[in-house]
């Protein structure tokens, strides 16, 4: 499966819950595909989507949260994973698109070929951890992770497919906080 | 003898509205996090990094809460990328507790350059701050909230050593 086939096959499984994207291919590829109010689109401070995340979570208890998040963030924060789960926010969904590369700087190898980041996460403490590679596999886990109590932990196993002229976050910073914000209250 | 009790400075942040406390400790700063553990209107959440604790404020501060983050100023290097590609130029504010290590060169090795140019990182990346004192509590949290509140921007309060009460 292609890393746009996973976005292809998640997206529509939304309702308006709040998702905090990682930068870099997962905010451009999600954001190009299909804008939503409830997006916060992460473009810079690599790493801290999955603590973003954790903060809205620990912050709106009765909404459920999302973080989508790629292989390169997860590695760089991997403490953040310790976090979540001696928080153990219950309503927090952590996703990530695992393409085992920095796709949108040149696919550049990342090492989570070598690190099952969803064993990671489950020996941190997430009370479900599922692994999947093929696309027909991406909503009956995702629905069953969301009816789930959290944290817990959703790892899409993707090939490269990054198209570099796939656009940029067009909204401004400044105006992705406040309609973000605006879809919280 | 500690110059501001780590009960009312807790109490005077907590009469502004914040209640969400982060951080990753400093012996400085070991009354204040003593004190937010024990309170029941705060909760202190311990952070394994700094960087991951300027994240965890931020997703806090569009929620709807209001965040603080505790740290030693080692901690300033782990955060530059944060504020600057994230509070910065998102407008997310959060009020900063940092302690200040090696003041005047008179510390542990590891702490020197530090505390030698930790005001001016936070001067060349554009952030305000203030050295917190017993005299200037009320002026320098009337320019934070200020900061926070109309400019939703980041403010610092830099911490010296003896100022709160030390459980360490």
């Amino acid at each position: 499966m292609k890393g746009t086939e996973a976005f292809q096959e998640l997206l529509p499984l939304l309702g308006d819950e709040p998702v905090v994207h990682a930068n870099g291919f997962i905010c451009r590829e999600s954001f190009s595909i299909k804008d939503r109010e409830e997006n916060f689109y992460m473009i810079g401070s690599m790493g801290l989507a999955s603590s973003i995340g954790l903060g809205v979570a620990l912050c709106q208890p009765d909404r459920k949260v999302i973080v989508l998040d790629g292989d390169g963030n997860v590695l760089m924060s991997m403490g953040t994973l310790a976090m979540i789960a001696a928080e153990a926010p219950k309503n927090l969904v952590h996703v990530v698109i695992d393409n085992e590369v920095y796709e949108s700087t040149g696919k550049q190898r990342s090492i989570s070929n070598a690190v099952p980041l969803e064993q990671v996460a489950k020996s941190a403490g997430y009370r479900q951890v599922v692994r999947v590679d093929k696309r027909e596999e991406i909503k009956p886990a995702f629905e069953k992770l969301m009816n789930s109590e959290g944290p817990v932990f959703l790892l899409i196993k993707v090939e490269p497919c990054f198209d570099p002229k796939t656009g940029r976050v067009t909204h401004t910073p400044e105006e992705i906080t406040e309609r973000f914000m605006k879809s919280l209250r | 003898m500690a110059l501001i009790t780590s009960k009312s400075f807790i109490d005077r942040l907590i009469q502004e509205n914040f209640n969400f406390f982060t951080g990753v400790p400093c012996s400085l700063l070991s009354g204040l996090i003593s004190h937010l553990e024990a309170v029941e209107e705060a909760k202190y959440i311990p952070s394994v990094r700094e960087d991951a604790a300027v994240g965890l404020c931020a997703g806090a501060y569009m929620a709807g809460s209001m965040p603080v983050l505790l740290m030693q100023n080692s901690g300033l290097g782990y955060c530059l990328n944060a504020f600057t590609s994230l509070n910065l130029i998102y407008r997310i504010p959060v009020l900063v507790i940092m302690s200040w290590r090696g003041q005047g060169g008179k510390d542990a090795p590891e702490h020197i350059i530090m505390g030698d140019i930790n005001q001016k990182l936070l001067e060349t990346a554009g952030m305000d701050y203030s050295v917190l004192k017993p005299e200037n509590l009320d002026q320098v949290l009337e320019k934070a909230m200020r900061k926070i509140n109309e400019e939703k921007l980041p403010y610092t309060l830099i911490v010296e050593k003896g100022l709160f009460d030390e459980r360490h």
